[in-house]
């Protein structure tokens, strides 16, 4: 048995039952990082004093002390999540050296539950991306074809989880930065109902669309991790006042009585043929389960992506402002005055798509401008949104492709920032919605996987993890 | 200083003749409050004036990445009740939104603010009978502070004890015609603020700052002049002074055909002009929109109520109840009135059964002088208000002269003792027994012959000396009506 290849379920099993330590876990886990991450490029930065931790939870143990959720369990954690007194470089120069003095709320409630964190990790600068190519410091692979990019823009923890270098991790999804960087690595990727899960501590992107979420190997371990992260945050004003559930038990094999739509929209001509192939093989092996599918219309899934980048760039452009030199995180050296101190700073901290995007948001919040575009978006936001909520009212849950494609070629799409922008276009529109949604494996072309998306109405995360895991069963004794 | 700046100087100097008189001015007045909440607008940190700097801040308001806002709920009370007693209607729901500009006293980079949906609008303040409407009030969090090292070339340090904490910004329609009546409706302002115990008001501190927006135009005009703001104003004072200045400034370019440019200009306020800050084409474009970060506000119809009823009495409330209640002239009524503090006290002297007109006769004068001599605050007096009406009731009652009393209130004032143990220890008590008065005239008469001699021909000053005589001999305590009475009493009879 290797550890590397066991779910964060059997793993903390194990730990109950005292048939592992915490110790053992972690230096496994370690010396893999070492092994093969050279080759994977996941971690910015990696935690040195874990196994110290990991021995600190084995004496507590030892001790007399009840295992906890995730005791033991090494955590990789996207770079843009603070952590105490370690960096969060949000993969760029701006904050190269910038280490945050407190942990978010994520990172609080993991630690609590005995969770170690093992280190940060790479991807897109600011979470702008969707390739990890835009990181300020290198480029993560994909572990299925290291010559691949591993989707982004948490494309690190996507990688670290693919190529076992850690046993789940944290990733934040603003337009689709969980679930298409997990479908690209064969994991599963969840994305709550906005409000869901706190986001302080989150260095945010566009905060109406940021929602934390586990990247884990399987349904179970995302549920796991939920259970942990998930509930109210006085520290966030838009995180809801709600209990949430024990997301472990909506887990089940069959899909007796689930509705599932279809729509149209989600399969243009444009999209790979083994995507296709792949994404209806899950829908039929849905049917064979007991499902109902339907073909269902969101009529205005076309605007989604336009719409996307009007609203997460304005709301970038007023949350990147605060870089600007002055308090902490890189400086420029040659400055005559404030204003150059400003322009030098931003214009040799920031990546070209962070300043793309900082200008496209300003530009969209610009007086003269801020009708046609800003308030126009917001306008069609809310017709995406009913777009949803009238198909929920049919169905239960929604079956889409994670992306129109398989993962692409390392520089494929790095000159076209517009081809980069629409592998979003499966994804986006249920940020704009704040809805849940879960990729997760459903096969392969060749040797790269293809990942299913699953939609649930808000705070339906039942449904969700339900129809998921039912899924996720079937292919797990069919492959 | 230019020719320009001459020439109008010698308008403000001639106002009142010149060509000022052909123009009319018009002012509308934006006014930020600093809300005296013990923790600031989106984070726990204290608002507490005058601490080391960098010492009241967290994560949160030094706009540390990743950090998030959470609304005072107390802030939202203080900004109703200032609302509602300047009659504006409170919206159910208003949003915050962000006010973005690049300002090193700034840690966001951009101010959470109001913008198109404020907590209130469409209010009055009464000034002489007349309404000067309210425009809007909204909620917004003040900025950090910039301390710039002496010399041209030195470093610039930023402290963010204020950054975070919650402003009310209260803007004016341009109901307002001169300097004057400027500085009254500040001064109102402040005063309703002030009873409503949600501000310091204290402008030498920042807590209370006015910009204001000027026009002129010819009498009879009714099209509005090109406006211009004027800010970095510290005292009512200097806003008097700074708007006579830019009204001047904008009457002799408007009188030699010029024309007013739409700018911000700032008061200095050592050379007292108004200076050109920026024009209206490099005016910020602010790039307002909805805080994602935080919830709309809602505000209940009975939270609003409330609130409302929470208010007690207003200052012009007070004045009239004053008038009416104590018998008081207006002006006594208005000075005790200006500000709560002093109005409560007068009104704790007076529950003792003090006469009302002495009691502000005393407080108003020998009071007040004592409290600004020692630069105390009236709710801090030594002399509390239960020795205040003690010592009153001494007066009035005829146990110690008015002398007596002056000097056993610094007395009070300077060591805390009670006026009545003061009294006692030091032997107070006005004489009124008529032997021992009647003993001393006769010693006094015996002793001043010349001066009997002077009444008896007729010299009726003669009497004062001899009353000034007696009064020392009883070491100012006798009572003066009866000596002046068995005085005359005892000449007649020699």
């Amino acid at each position: 048995m290797d550890i590397l290849s066991l779910t964060i379920g059997r793993i903390a099993d194990m730990v109950r039952k005292r048939e592992i330590s915490c110790l053992e876990i972690c230096e496994r886990f370690l010396d893999a990082v070492k092994e093969r991450d050279g080759e994977i490029n996941c971690y910015l930065h990696v935690n040195d004093k874990i196994l110290e931790e990991a021995k600190a939870s084995d004496s507590r143990l030892a001790g007399g002390g009840s295992p906890r959720a995730l005791e033991g369990v090494p955590v990789a954690v996207k770079d843009n999540i603070c952590v105490r007194q370690m960096p969060a470089t949000c993969a760029s120069r701006m904050l190269e050296n910038f280490v945050p003095p407190y942990d978010a709320t994520v990172i609080e409630r993991l630690r609590d539950q005995g969770a170690l964190i093992l280190g940060k990790t790479n991807m897109d600068e600011f979470a702008f991306g969707s390739s990890t190519e835009s990181s300020a410091f290198f480029t993560t692979r994909n572990p299925f074809d290291i010559t691949r990019v591993p989707g982004g823009s948490s494309g690190g923890s996507a990688a670290a989880v693919g190529a076992r270098l850690c046993m789940g991790a944290l990733g934040s999804d603003t337009g689709g930065s969980i679930r298409q960087p997990a479908a690209f690595c064969g994991i599963v990727g969840f994305k709550p109902s906005y409000g869901v899960v706190s986001r302080y501590g989150l260095i945010a992107f566009a905060s109406s669309l940021d929602q934390i979420g586990p990247m884990t190997r399987d349904v179970m371990d995302s549920c796991i991790i939920m259970n942990v992260i998930s509930g109210r945050d006085s520290r966030d004003s838009t995180c809801l006042d709600y209990d949430p559930p024990d997301y472990t038990r909506f887990l089940r094999e069959d899909l007796k009585g689930i509705r599932i739509g279809v729509p149209v929209e989600y399969f243009p001509s444009g999209i790979e043929d083994s995507v296709r192939e792949k994404v209806q093989d899950a829908i039929r092996a849905a049917e064979s389960l007991g499902a109902e599918v339907e073909e269902i219309s969101l009529p205005h899934t076309g605007y989604g992506i336009a719409v996307y980048y009007i609203v997460a760039t304005a709301e970038a452009s007023s949350n990147l402002a605060r870089f600007d030199g002055v308090k902490y995180g890189y400086r420029t050296p040659s400055h005559e005055n404030l204003l150059e101190m400003y322009m030098n700073t931003r214009g040799e901290g920031f990546g070209r798509e962070v300043k793309r995007r900082i200008m496209m948001g300003t530009y969209v919040l610009s007086s003269g401008y801020y009708d046609a575009y800003y308030r126009k978006a917001e306008k069609v936001r809310s017709l995406i949104r009913k777009d949803f909520e009238e198909a929920f009212r049919k169905v239960d849950v929604i079956f889409t492709p994670a992306t129109p494609e398989v993962p692409f070629r390392i520089g494929e799409k790095k000159a076209d920032p517009l081809k980069m922008y629409l592998s979003d276009i499966f994804t986006a529109n249920v940020n704009l919605a704040g809805l849940p949604a879960i990729t997760l494996p459903v096969g392969y072309s060749g040797k790269l996987p293809v990942g299913l998306q699953v939609i649930a109405p808000f705070l339906r995360e039942d449904m969700l993890f339900k129809s998921a895991s039912a899924i996720e069963n079937h292919f797990r004794h069919t492959s | 200083m230019d020719v320009f700046h001459f020439e109008v100087i010698q308008l403000l100097i001639k106002k009142q003749v010149g060509m000022m008189e052909n123009y009319e001015l018009v002012i509308g007045l934006e006014v930020h409050v600093e809300l005296s909440t013990e923790s600031k607008l989106f984070c726990g940190c204290s608002t507490r004036f005058g601490a080391e700097p960098n010492t009241q801040v967290c994560p949160v308001c030094s706009g540390m990445p990743g950090t998030l806002p959470v609304l005072n709920k107390k802030a939202v009370e203080s900004a109703v009740k200032a609302a509602s007693a300047l009659g504006c209607g409170v919206e159910e729901v208003s949003i915050f939104a962000r006010k973005n500009y690049f300002y090193p006293d700034l840690p966001k980079n951009y101010q959470i603010s109001q913008y198109e949906r404020p907590i209130a609008s469409d209010g009055f303040l009464m000034l002489d009978g007349r309404k000067i409407r309210i425009k809007r009030v909204h909620m917004e969090e003040d900025a950090g502070k910039l301390i710039h090292s002496a010399g041209e070339s030195g470093p610039s340090y930023v402290d963010l004890n204020r950054s975070g904490i919650p402003l009310i910004e209260i803007v004016t329609e341009p109901d307002l015609k001169s300097s004057s009546e400027a500085e009254t409706f500040l001064n109102n302002l402040k005063r309703i603020l002030e009873y409503l115990e949600i501000s310091d008001c204290n402008m030498e501190e920042g807590s209370l700052r006015c910009d204001a927006n000027i026009s002129v135009r010819p009498r009879g005009e009714s099209r509005l002049g090109v406006k211009t703001e004027i800010k970095n104003m510290n005292s009512f004072k200097a806003v008097r002074k700074a708007i006579d200045y830019e009204a001047a400034r904008q009457v002799s370019i408007l009188s030699k055909n010029g024309r007013i440019s739409q700018e911000t200009r700032l008061w200095n306020e050592s050379i007292q002009v108004t200076e050109g800050m920026r024009s209206k084409e490099e005016a910020h474009d602010y790039r307002y929109f909805p805080d994602p970060d935080l919830m709309p506000v809602y505000v209940t119809g009975q939270m609003c109520r409330e609130i409302t009823e929470s208010i007690g009495e207003l200052p012009l409330e007070r004045k009239e109840r004053f008038v009416r209640e104590y018998g008081l002239s207006e002006y006594d009524a208005s000075s005790l009135t200006s500000r709560k503090k002093v109005a409560d006290y007068y009104e704790k002297v007076v529950s003792g059964k003090i006469n009302p007109k002495a009691a502000a006769n005393w407080i108003m004068g020998d009071l007040m002088a004592l409290l600004k001599e020692h630069k105390t605050e009236i709710d801090s007096s030594p002399v509390l208000p239960g020795y205040m009406a003690e010592l009153l009731s001494f007066t009035e009652d005829g146990r110690i002269t008015g002398t007596t009393a002056k000097d056993v209130l610094s007395e009070c004032f300077a060591t805390g003792i009670c006026p009545g143990d003061i009294v006692r220890e030091k032997n107070l008590l006005q004489i009124n027994d008529q032997d021992l008065i009647t003993g001393t005239i006769r010693e006094v008469l015996e002793n001043n012959g010349k001066a009997v001699a002077d009444y008896r021909n007729g010299r009726e000053q003669a009497v004062g000396f001899l009353v000034g005589q007696i009064m020392r001999k009883t070491g100012g305590k006798a009572n003066p009506a009866i000596v002046r009475d068995t005085l005359l009493k005892a000449l007649k009879e020699m």
